[in-house]
């Protein structure tokens, strides 16, 4: 396979600003009253790249900004700076009607079946809206054709399409969810957590389907999840997101068997394993809420083997001898061992 | 020495409108002093329903049609609800998956802990301050006598189920019903009130039930499993055999489904179709419409849970 670049990242950044109106920013604070903002960094600074055919996962726990870094890259929030490149053309800033020939080849497959479809749609409807929308040109025969190729690629009997979505399980309602990705033949799917919701047996059922959809339609993900075990078994490559940043990026498989930033360590020894006793590694506290960012390493108030410099210093992501990237102090002056 | 917990063939039924459903059963399962039991199950087996029911708390339309459970030599099913208050949350506690939804959030941490106390003990208020800020202490909450006065928004959600374990110590029972205690927290949350929980039984002797879906949850902390599927136990045996030897086939389904146990294929393991509703349970084994090795009698016959030769507690038909 060739390695060609499908979308890359390159210091993406998006913030939220959550201070409301003008009224709600003034805060009584040294006798004076002065206005604040606050602003939630959601995403800061993350870059990487997706090859074409990989699967991608960005792992990290609540409220890291995995979603947020989908959802950006999807175009559907604008970034605050930084770029986004599909095939080395920038897509970020583009306006609705230039985006769009990008959106036919970009689809997003949402966590919870029972919000991302339509009640009052059949799911005829539902699949027809995304091939109305961006092949206006195809006759109803050729519609009807596509509707049918993806139901049965999916798993879902065609018979059914006249029914709604409360007609199905939860694991049915993914399939159309997948479904509906599909109609328009994109290359590249976001999954933002597109198993969470499910029952271990119906999750081993999508992942399945997710996989062998990939080899058939040569797809490419970017696969957003906060279960490890299944990010190992379906990705390429890992991205370890930690307060809005990227901690480690690197190949599965050598990111699983050596991590090396302390968060990837403690996440990676915290994931229960089957017929072993607990061994975890401890990390003090809870995540900092990402309003007010510790300065420094944003791992810095958890980690266990932080020095005076992750105090002071953000790390930067640096490319490590084998080909990974980590962002840590300890990693790139070699103390940490 | 008598067990801690005995459930006698317990059967809970819903009464709809048009039939009654049974949500549960003919389950039977002990739990001896400072056992921990994990009842494993996916969405709609029973687990939570098995739970409720222990501590009497089925609300209508459901209600417990026949069995008995026993604690410390007493039939709850059979207890009023002046009774069954003596021992909820006295003898027995539980504890819930979303500690948002289970603390007031209009009251301090010290206003429902202190209340939890004085209803079950006469005491006054300064004691049972004390009490409260020695259990705080207990679940490892920094601080304790500054964060009584606060309130369940100023924690973060591991905080928040420590202090929903707080409660539950309060008044020292002797088992604790833990259902689906960390499935709304994150990776490393969970591992903490993992091995909290765990501590927390070894040292105080507690019997613990944890309803959970994630059988590797279980298979850390529990010595003993129970496999539930469509209100029924379908296996039940020490946790190091069920997790290295299944022998229900669908616990060996549920195993195979993860992707740790997928080895070097990239494809997983998948049990067909999904779990039935109440309503639409098939006659004789309930796995029987998802099983690969079905044979006729399956179909026609329910395999009841009994022991098997290698010790395991199994309900299908094919295990020796």
């Amino acid at each position: 396979m060739t390695s060609t670049v499908l979308v890359s990242i390159r210091n993406l950044v998006k913030y939220f600003d959550i201070s409301g109106g003008w009224l709600e920013q003034l805060r009584f604070t040294g006798g004076r009253i002065v206005r604040q903002r606050d602003v939630v960094k959601a995403v800061n600074n993350v870059s990487f790249d997706i090859n074409r055919g990989e699967t991608v996962s960005v792992v990290g726990e609540s409220g890291c900004g995995k979603s947020t870094l989908a959802r950006t890259v999807m175009g559907l929030y604008p970034p605050n700076s930084g770029e986004i490149y599909y095939q080395g053309k920038r897509i970020d800033g583009l306006s609705e009607k230039h985006l769009k020939p990008y959106r036919t080849k970009m689809q997003m497959v949402f966590q919870d079946p029972y919000a991302s479809l339509n009640p009052r749609m059949t799911v005829e409807k539902i699949l027809k809206e995304p091939i109305r929308f961006h092949h206006p040109e195809m006759n109803r025969d050729m519609v009807e054709e596509k509707i049918i190729h993806v139901m049965k690629q999916v798993g879902i009997d065609p018979d059914w399409r006249d029914r709604h979505p409360h007609e199905f399980s939860g694991g049915q309602r993914q399939r159309i969810s997948i479904a509906r990705a599909l109609t328009i033949d994109p290359d590249f799917i976001v999954a933002d957590e597109p198993i969470a919701a499910l029952d271990v047996s119906i999750q081993a059922q999508i992942l399945n389907l997710l996989m062998e959809l990939q080899q058939d339609n040569n797809l490419t993900y970017l696969f957003i999840s906060h279960d490890l075990s299944v990010v190992r078994h379906i990705s390429d490559k890992v991205a370890v997101m930690y307060l809005g940043t990227l901690c480690e990026f690197g190949e599965t498989a050598q990111l699983f068997a050596g991590p090396q930033h302390p968060y990837t360590r403690a996440l990676l020894s915290a994931i229960p394993k089957i017929g072993e006793r607990f061994s975890h590694t401890r990390l003090q506290g809870d995540v900092p809420t990402p309003i007010n960012l510790p300065p420094g390493c944003v791992f810095n108030t958890r980690c266990p083997h932080a020095k005076d410099v992750c105090l002071r210093h953000l790390p930067d992501l640096t490319r490590q001898q084998d080909g990974s990237f980590v962002a840590c102090h300890g990693v790139a002056e070699g103390w940490l061992a | 020495m008598a067990p801690l917990l005995t459930i006698n063939h317990l059967n809970v039924d819903f009464a709809l409108r048009s039939n009654t459903l049974r949500a549960i059963n003919d389950v039977s399962l002990s739990i001896e002093q400072g056992e921990r039991l994990g009842i494993v199950g996916e969405s709609g087996a029973g687990k939570s329903v098995l739970g409720f029911s222990i501590i009497n708390l089925i609300s209508k339309p459901g209600y417990i049609e026949s069995g008995e459970v026993i604690f410390q030599g007493r039939d709850l099913s059979s207890y009023s609800d002046e009774q069954m208050r003596t021992i909820r949350g006295n003898q027995i506690s539980m504890i819930f998956q979303d500690p948002m939804m289970t603390l007031n959030p209009v009251l301090t941490i010290g206003c429902q802990m202190r209340e939890t106390l004085m209803a079950h003990q006469k005491i006054s208020a300064d004691k049972a301050n004390e009490i409260c800020i020695k259990k705080l202490r207990k679940v490892y909450i920094p601080s304790p006598e500054k964060r009584l006065k606060q309130y369940p928004h100023e924690f973060s959600g591991g905080m928040r189920q420590r202090i929903v374990i707080a409660i539950s110590l309060l008044t020292d029972p002797s088992l604790i019903i833990a259902d689906e205690p960390t499935t709304a927290l994150d990776v490393t949350i969970q591992a903490e009130i993992m091995d909290l929980l765990l501590e927390l039984c070894k040292t105080n002797n507690m019997g613990l039930i944890l309803i959970t879906h994630d059988l590797a949850v279980v298979s850390q902390i529990s010595q003993r499993i129970a496999v539930m599927y469509a209100g029924t136990i379908v296996e039940l045996g020490p946790t190091s055999q069920i997790s290295s030897s299944p022998q229900h086939p669908y616990t060996i389904g549920l195993l195979n489904a993860l992707p740790q146990r997928a080895g070097s294929s990239k494809r997983l393991n998948q049990i067909p179709g999904v779990m039935p509703g109440l309503a639409k349970i098939p006659a004789g084994c309930p796995f029987s419409n998802r099983c690969s090795l079905v044979e006729d009698l399956c179909r026609s016959k329910r395999p009841a849970l009994e022991a098997k030769q290698t010790g395991i507690q199994v309900a299908c038909h094919l295990v020796k």
